[in-house]
């Protein structure tokens, strides 16, 4: 028989679960914006880190909306990534060598409907290693109901110090208010 | 002590079913929720996993996605749709099903539409995909529902599809 089915629920008396996904940090970007979000004095006990966000270019920031992602302060040159996108025309791709920043993927900005927000999962894999450079990789982007663009990025920060803080500036002005950045810790 | 990665309801499907559906969202206190889903539909082909909110089924959504079909990659776009997309789905046995993972952050929020992020690998179906997608309603959400196929012409999740909805809990 063809029909429908509502799932389950887990219900109470399910046995505590102690976790090795944990919560670190979370910013929500309050009425009067910020240039600048900063997640600092990451502990190192964590395997990976992953960075879960919903926000908007600033004002001044164009529809299709960048964001420029820095590790530990540092702003040589010493950040690479690629990008296969789609802005509902073809699929693209673009690659950035020998940057101060890696370009994240893009977020509603500009005068897109100021209640559209784009959203960006990225994860860090062995964030902590004092041997190797950090690759990150996210997947995210925005809908405007006629624009947007679905993007996964691959970034390089070709350092092999364990990352310690996370900084992340919109292509231009502020991140406005709602934006919400949460930082979360995976256990091996 | 509460995790801050929870399952919240998961169901495999006895037989071929038109829609699945999480209900009581918001009486959760997560920040997102994650969609894993292995799945495949009924039907001459591929389709998509679709989803709705609030049992909402104006055409209030709408996405942006790339796949590729194995032979090329490609790019496009659906405006004023009845439904959000996922991932591009076949109509394989399930045996051999797709796999889906769909990330919508601040659910509970009153305040910005719902963007929804999500990839779909579904080799066997001959897919992979990423798409983003809207719902241009800042309500918070208490329901989420799956269909498959199209808007214009929905198909059934085949038996043995499985799906399961996560909380994720920001401090």
């Amino acid at each position: 028989m063809i029909g429908n089915i509502v799932a389950g629920t887990f219900s109470a008396g399910v046995a505590p679960v102690f976790s090795s996904y944990e919560s670190i940090a979370t910013v929500t970007v309050g009425s009067g914006g910020s240039s600048t979000v900063s997640f600092t004095s990451i502990p190192s006990d964590y395997k990976h880190l992953q960075l879960r966000l919903i926000a908007r270019g600033g004002s001044g920031s164009s529809n299709d909306s960048y964001m420029n992602l820095t590790f530990n302060s540092v702003g040589s040159s010493v950040y690479a990534a690629h990008q296969l996108f789609g802005s509902g025309g073809s699929a693209q791709a673009n690659a950035f060598a020998s940057q101060t920043v890696i370009y994240l993927n893009r977020i509603a900005g500009g005068s897109t409907n100021s209640s559209t927000f784009g959203a960006v999962v990225m994860d860090i894999l062995d964030y902590a290693s004092t041997t190797k450079n950090k690759t990150i990789r996210a997947l995210g982007g925005w809908d405007g109901n006629g624009s947007g663009r679905i993007s996964l990025t691959s970034g390089l920060y070709a350092q092999t110090t364990a990352i310690s803080s996370i900084t992340l500036t919109p292509e231009a002005g502020s991140f406005p208010q709602y934006s919400q950045f949460a930082l979360y810790g995976i256990k091996d | 002590m509460s995790a801050t990665y929870e399952p919240i309801a998961t169901t495999t499907l006895g037989s071929d079913q038109t829609s699945v559906t999480f209900s009581s969202l918001n009486t959760t206190n997560f920040t997102d929720l994650v969609l894993v889903a292995k799945a495949s539909i009924t039907g001459g082909g591929a389709g998509s996993l679709l989803f709705r909110f609030n049992g909402d089924t104006a055409s209030n959504y709408s996405y942006t996605r790339i796949y590729g079909d194995g032979s090329s990659a490609a790019s496009d776009r659906a405006s004023n749709q009845t439904a959000g997309g996922i991932g591009i789905i076949g109509n394989q046995a399930v045996s051999s099903a797709g796999t889906f993972i769909a990330s919508i952050q601040n659910y509970l929020n009153s305040t910005t539409n719902k963007t929804v992020i999500s990839r779909g690998s579904d080799s066997s179906g001959g897919y992979v995909s990423a798409f983003v997608s809207l719902w241009r309603q800042t309500s918070t959400i208490s329901s989420l529902e799956l269909r498959f196929g199209s808007t214009g012409g929905f198909e059934s999740a085949r038996s043995g599809s499985t799906f399961t909805l996560y909380g994720i809990k920001a401090e």
